[in-house]
């Protein structure tokens, strides 16, 4: 799971569950994989992230430091947006589990990808 | 739109169980399964109409092996994929697929935040999940039937739920009504069980705001016809044509999927050695006669 796809899960279709956002990640593996630079979909994601919840989730699996604090105010900043690529897309929790914030519900992730099944009575 | 076309295999069984192992590796050994997939999805990227040279986001409903976005990422696309089987998906890892999968039933709704999604095709999943319900009605006991049907009448709020997501998006734009605003839009291949079905569906989308309609392509082979729901909020654009087929309608079917993935069916290098030999006789030059192995495999020997 890339932190992109973190940035715009939430655990909603629970139950019950009002915001379900962000989800913690409780990580056990971590990698980075190689994707190929875009400067002008990083452009076009920026206004579409929630920072907070970026930062959260960057903080969750240790690349804190790897991202400004607010998004930035100058989109043709290269190095700026590449450290963004880098976390966004680069970034990848390969094993662990995504925590919902209210419910304490947790959904596997196992080789990348978070198993987000719920039962019948939890929708 | 009369009859509809064969029942399909999905309604054998749910989703999960019937995207097994077995089936998951068709999708990566049948090459007409894998044309099939790749066709369409091509075609659901044509009727999401992105805009030129812009590297969108896109989310694929029933992502499974990854074929379908493989022909996202080709176009240069990023996409986040949700699929209901795990053995479908480890195909996908197996193909190295560059889009995050999710594992989850749409049945249950679409996981995310609005607006995020500059577009979103769903291929064939739809009526598969529909199926999940009425197969289990269809079996079981009266009570249990109730349950089905509710259910059921969950999995459509799902769907208008999901409708609303991009209702969202629309709002959204609006508000970034900056830039030039262009709608985005929703596709859904399916094979509806009805006529009423399709008009229910069409209804519930007009009601969530949605402009659009089904687009049907090649409407008169039982083979080859392919329903298109397509949504789009935001904008006014007509809705695309659907391809037709002239004459005999299998055989423009397979000739576009020819032509898209340069298969090479024998018939398809006869016919290209005929109009060459064509070509060259009208320059005064000497052509083999036609024979009966004309275009065909020949062995190694050979
Ligand atoms: C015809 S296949 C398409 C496969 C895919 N587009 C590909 O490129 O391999 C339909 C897919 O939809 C998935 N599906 C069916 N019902 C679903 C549901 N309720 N939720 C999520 N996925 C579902 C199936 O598991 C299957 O992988």
């Amino acid at each position: 799971m890339k932190l992109i796809t973190h940035n715009m899960l939430s655990s909603k279709t629970i139950k019950g569950v009002v915001y379900g956002y962000p989800l913690i990640i409780r990580a056990s593996q971590v990698l980075t994989k190689d994707v190929d630079f875009n400067p002008e979909f990083i452009q076009r994601m920026i206004p579409k992230l929630d920072w907070s919840a970026l930062k959260f989730a960057a903080k969750c699996v240790g690349h804190e430091e790897d991202l400004p604090d607010e998004p930035p105010a100058n989109m043709a900043d290269e190095d700026v947006l590449k450290r963004i690529h880098h976390v966004v897309m680069e970034v990848d929790v390969v094993d662990g589990f995504l925590e919902c914030p209210e419910t304490k519900r947790q959904f596997p992730i196992t080789n990348g990808i978070p198993n987000m099944l719920l039962n019948e009575n939890d929708v | 739109m009369g009859k509809m076309t064969a029942r399909r295999p999905e309604h054998q069984s749910p989703p999960d169980i019937f995207y097994n192992e077995e089936e998951a590796q068709k999708y990566t050994r049948n090459t007409r399964i894998m044309d099939v997939q790749s066709q369409c999805s091509v075609r659901a990227l044509e009727l999401l109409a992105l805009p030129p040279d812009q590297p969108s986001i896109l989310l694929d409903l029933g992502c499974g092996s990854g074929l379908s976005g493989e022909a996202i990422t080709e176009q240069g696309h990023f996409w986040v994929g949700l699929d209901i089987s795990q053995a479908m998906l480890d195909v996908a890892l197996e193909r190295s697929a560059e889009g995050d999968m999710l594992l989850s039933d749409l049945g249950h709704g679409v996981p995310f935040r609005p607006a995020m999604f500059d577009g979103a095709a769903q291929n064939s999943a739809c009526r598969a999940s529909a199926e999940e319900a009425r197969t289990a009605a269809v079996r079981q006991h009266r009570e249990q039937q109730r349950q089905a049907d509710e259910q059921q009448r969950r999995r459509l709020l799902a769907l208008w739920e999901r409708q609303q997501t991009l209702v969202e998006n629309r709002k959204r734009e609006r508000e970034q009504a900056a830039r030039k605003s262009r709608g985005s839009r929703a596709v859904f291949q399916f094979y509806p069980e009805s006529d009423q079905q399709v008009s229910l569906i069409v209804k519930q989308a007009t009601k969530a705001g949605f402009t659009g309609g089904v687009v049907v392509d090649y409407p008169n082979s039982t083979k080859a016809k392919k329903l298109y729901l397509v949504l789009m909020c935001g904008g006014s654009a007509p809705l695309p044509q659907g391809l037709q087929d002239e004459g005999v309608p299998e055989a423009a079917y397979n000739r576009r999927l020819q032509l898209k993935k340069g298969v090479r069916t024998t018939a398809a290098i006869r016919e290209k050695i005929r109009q060459k030999k064509e070509r060259r006789m009208k320059q005064g030059k000497q052509v083999h006669r036609d024979s009966k192995y004309t275009g065909r495999p020949r062995s190694s020997r050979f």
